[in-house]
């Protein structure tokens, strides 16, 4: 029997992909990006719609199975519970959000281009929605292949050598978590792929020791936490903006995402042993990439380091292990995941008008485009986690448990806070406001399509930084019980 | 039992087939009607009813695992022969003579996958290799191709005798052929059988191409013209993989740890020379030939592990890795220019062609919903479930990493590079083959189990 509310998980990974086939067979660019929309508005009203039909506060919202490899113990499982709707809502949302906002950039092959897009979007669904270990690994590999395409075809001079690198780095990394999952696997009691199963694997301490770094290595490479992070800036900077949006407000959650739902609560036994090692590098990943992101003249290169310390702090927060910065940390990648989006949306229109992305070649925007440059100060605001914006409820509640756990650890990342705040506010200065020149001089006011993208996002960023109730609601229990398996073993 | 008298007598039937008829198409129809037949013969195996029963004295054994193999090898013909009797054609100008020796080596296949006694072994592994030496040496006024068959020719006689010095010996020590009573026999290891092991691992080694004596393969499969590299390279050594392991697995299983080690070694060196080589290859035929070493590293896993899930990772690997090279060898025969620069741009001009051999190239890199994924799967698994040697799984996933680099060059080449149109002439028979062998390869990418469920049938 079809029941909706069962098979929404199931719907949510389908839709896309359907959209992605019809997108490769249009000929006509303008048809395929139309289609490319509505596909991924599809995929958004589904994704609220799946909120309404189950309860607001169980554990699992809903699960839906089918028979896979019965032979291998493994099963097509899918579960949509707080964090990971909380993701595919971000998944869902993102889309649209980065079709409208490059609607009038052209491109060559623009049907694989959406395409492949629409693919990217199926695949990282499935991550988050996965609970059986072999079709998570399936979609954290499937998510990754389209994405490699996106990044190779389109973007700067460098983008083949730039997207190789990151192909590579990410697949020894998932190539490491795939023996992790077999070792798992073989050792549950019955030979099962679940999450259930591998939760009560039962591991010695020494096994847990080394499996938690295949595990870690593969999510870390994702996220990317120092000093895994080399292939990230180049990635970024050399893809297709759109593409970047994807690569850094979702693909990079699935690291984070997935130490929480993996490897904490399967490892719990070694944790002790090895956060301070994390937090550490964590720590010093914000602080370095603060550093970094200051001198940067590249506004995509900023915009990457930036991205890398606000990671940063993001894992350290979830291996602190205490409930606020769980809280923290999983409201933050919905938060962070809007950001970064107002930033790159803002990066790239200035490159596409001009053609330029170096800072010390911009300026005086704001006096041709006042709305925008309002609308981007709003972002940027939000980006260094200002009182009233998302970011604000998140970082807070990671300094809380950061703080908790340790001053120094906390007093180190706090440098990160006021570096943040140092280079957004520099890059704004430089970029908006000045006098204008040669280049900048011809710069008008943003089309309709970004606007709209950009006033979405702000209103966003406004009202889950004010009332951010609903979305603890959402993800409270399933954080706390994931946290409660964590500290029990 | 009935595919061995099948594909002999279909052999004699192609070399008559060139006389009677002179019909270009005929031949390359003829070969596939073989494949078809020898699929229902391996079939029946299957099921048990042989056609002509005659007693065998026990050397030849066909459970369904064996002929679920012969089954799968078969569908793997038929799909070679409709996508090479063109080239082959083309190459040869007789067709019909080098399908006759393909189905020879066929009948050799199927007896080393099938022996129970040593004697049988030798015949098959023999039947198998002298058409190849033939095969290899065809493009006659090459000298590359008579290099190669001259090669593969010395190298693999010497081989042969080796192979038969081992046989010698063990059946000194146990004054049998049969590989049953072997392993009844072998409980303690005496000087002679150590040596009798170590001989026939080194000649079983040398027909895989397993590292340190894989000298002989870049040479022979470049040389080799690629329409019959690409038989060689899949079937042949699927083949003489499956006889290796239940040579091994039969004779001296119970010895396992005695010469588990050895394999390890073996194993370790191939993937590594294989894939290390690979990397710096030019030639995408020549990166292939180190890919193929490579690919044989992996499948000495089942040799080292020894286990039910080995045991059918085994045949899986064999399929996908034959399926997918036989893709590619397709392609790459047509190609003019057989450099990495060769495929620029090939997607763009050509863009079915470029994203079947994607497909391909997937398959052989182990990417998830490609056959190839789930063979690498389950050669991981089986060697984790020994519980032994962590350091050889780990070292596979590293060089598998490399592979990825040198399969997607080619991947690059036809997608992101920009390069002239090559002249490359297809017929709309050869892309539905193609097609065929893609949607094979990912609805085992999706669904394994139904290699499984035929070999346990």
């Amino acid at each position: 029997m079809f029941s909706a509310i069962d098979n929404f998980p199931a719907l949510m990974i389908w839709l896309p992909l359907l959209g992605a086939v019809v997108s490769f067979l249009l000929k006509k660019e303008q048809q395929v990006k139309q289609w490319a929309f509505v596909s991924s508005m599809l995929t958004l009203g589904l994704t609220v719609t799946s909120l309404f039909y189950t309860g607001q506060s169980n554990y699992l919202l809903t699960q839906v199975s089918y028979i896979w490899l019965p032979s291998l113990g493994s099963s097509f499982t899918l579960s949509l519970d707080g964090i990971s709707w909380m993701l595919c809502l971000l998944t869902a949302l993102s889309f649209p959000l980065i079709f409208i906002s490059t609607s009038d950039a052209s491109r060559s092959r623009s049907n694989a281009f959406y395409g492949l897009m629409l693919m990217a979007q199926a695949g990282l669904m499935g991550v988050f929605l996965a609970t059986d270990a072999l079709t998570f690994y399936f979609f954290w590999e499937l998510a990754l292949i389209p994405v490699y395409f996106l990044a190779s075809m389109w973007g700067g001079e460098r983008r083949i050598q730039a997207a190789f690198k990151f192909f590579i780095y990410t697949f020894v990394g998932s190539l490491l978590l795939l023996i992790g999952i077999l070792y798992v696997y073989l050792k549950t009691p019955e030979q099962s792929f679940s999450l259930s199963a591998f939760y009560q694997a039962p591991l010695s301490a020494q096994e847990q020791g080394w499996l938690f770094w295949m595990f870690f290595l593969a999510f870390a490479i994702k996220m990317p936490i120092f000093p895994f992070h080399t292939w990230q800036p180049d990635a970024y900077e050399q893809s297709d903006t759109a593409v970047t949006m994807v690569l850094s407000a979702v693909m990079v959650k699935m690291g984070v995402f997935a130490m929480m739902r993996w490897l904490l609560p399967l490892f719990p036994a070694v944790l002790k042993q090895y956060d301070n090692i994390i937090i550490g590098l964590s720590v010093i990943g914000i602080v370095y990439a603060s550093c970094l992101a200051m001198v940067q003249d590249d506004l995509k290169r900023l915009v990457a380091y930036s991205s890398i310390a606000h990671i940063g702090l993001m894992s350290a927060a979830i291996f602190t292990r205490s409930m606020e910065a769980w809280q923290g940390a999983t409201i933050q990648m919905f938060s962070h995941g809007i950001n970064i989006l107002g930033m790159w949306i803002v990066v790239a229109l200035i490159e596409r008008r001009l053609g330029i992305r170096k800072i010390s070649e911009l300026g005086g925007l704001a006096s041709k485009a006042p709305t925008l440059a309002i609308l981007f100060l709003v972002v940027a605001f939000a980006n260094v986690a200002l009182p009233l914006t998302n970011a604000f409820v998140g970082e807070f509640l990671m300094f809380a448990g950061l703080f908790k756990f340790s001053v120094w650890y906390a007093a180190v990342a706090g440098l990160g806070i006021i570096l943040s705040a140092v280079y957004t506010l520099n890059m704004i200065k430089r970029v908006m406001f000045g006098s204008t020149n040669a280049a900048t001089v011809n710069f008008g006011e943003a089309g309709r399509p970004v606007l709209i993208a950009l006033t979405v996002i702000i209103v966003i960023i406004f009202v889950t930084g004010v009332y951010p109730e609903p979305l603890f609601n959402l993800f409270e229990s399933t954080a706390d019980a994931l946290l409660r398996r964590i500290l029990i073993r | 039992m009935n595919s061995i008298i099948l594909s002999s007598l279909w052999g004699v039937l192609m070399m008559y087939t060139g006389v009677v008829t002179r019909s270009k198409n005929a031949p390359g129809l003829m070969a596939a009607l073989g494949a078809v037949l020898l699929m229902g013969a391996a079939w029946l195996d299957l099921n048990g009813v042989a056609l002509i029963s005659f007693n065998l004295q026990g050397m030849l054994e066909f459970p369904p695992y064996v002929s679920g193999f012969i089954l799968l090898m078969s569908l793997c013909l038929l799909l070679y022969v409709l996508l090479s009797n063109d080239e082959i054609d083309r190459l040869t100008g007789h067709s019909a003579d080098y399908l006759a020796l393909i189905f020879f080596v066929m009948t050799g296949v199927i007896i080393v996958a099938s022996f129970k006694s040593l004697l049988m072994m030798f015949l098959g592994v023999e039947i198998m290799s002298i058409p190849l030496y033939i095969l290899a040496a065809s493009d006659k006024r090459n000298l590359k191709s008579n290099e190669a068959g001259l090669k593969y020719f010395l190298m693999g006689s010497f081989s042969t005798g080796i192979m038969l010095m081992g046989i010698a010996l063990l059946y000194g020590s146990f004054g049998t052929f049969y590989t049953a009573t072997i392993n009844i026999g072998s409980l303690a290891l005496s000087p002679m059988t150590l040596s009798g092991i170590v001989f026939l691992m080194v000649a079983m080694a040398f027909k895989v191409s397993a590292a340190p004596f894989h000298f002989w393969t870049p040479d022979v499969y470049d040389g080799t013209p690629s329409v019959f590299t690409s038989f060689m390279a899949t079937i042949v050594k699927a083949a003489a993989f499956f006889g290796f392991l239940r040579l091994f697995e039969g004779a001296f299983g119970k010895l396992h740890e005695q010469w588990q080690l050895l394999t390890a070694i073996i194993t370790a060196a191939t993937l590594l020379i294989g894939n290390l080589t690979a990397v710096f290859q030019q030639s995408v035929k020549r990166m292939l030939a180190y890919s193929s070493i490579a690919q044989a590293g992996f499948m000495m896993f089942a040799l080292f592990a020894m286990n039910t899930v080995a045991r059918q990772g085994l045949v899986l690997y064999g399929v996908s890795y034959t399926l997918a090279t036989i893709g590619v060898f397709a392609v790459l025969a047509k190609m003019k220019d057989q450099t990495f620069e060769g495929f620029n741009g090939l997607a763009k001009h050509k863009p079915f062609l470029a994203l079947m051999l994607t497909v391909f190239l997937l398959s052989l890199a182990g990417i998830p919903l490609t056959a190839g994924f789930f063979a690498k799967y389950y050669m991981l698994l089986a060697a984790l479930k020994t519980g032994q040697m962590l350091w050889l799984v780990i070292l596979a996933i590293l060089t598998a990493a490399v592979g990825i680099y040198y399969y997607f060059r080619v991947v690059q080449a036809m997608y992101f590079k920009e390069g002239e149109a090559p002249e490359l002439e297809t017929t709309s028979g050869f892309r539905f083959t193609l097609l065929v062998t893609a949607i094979l390869i990912i609805l085992l990418g999706v669904h394994p189990d139904w290699v499984i469920a035929l070999i346990t049938y």
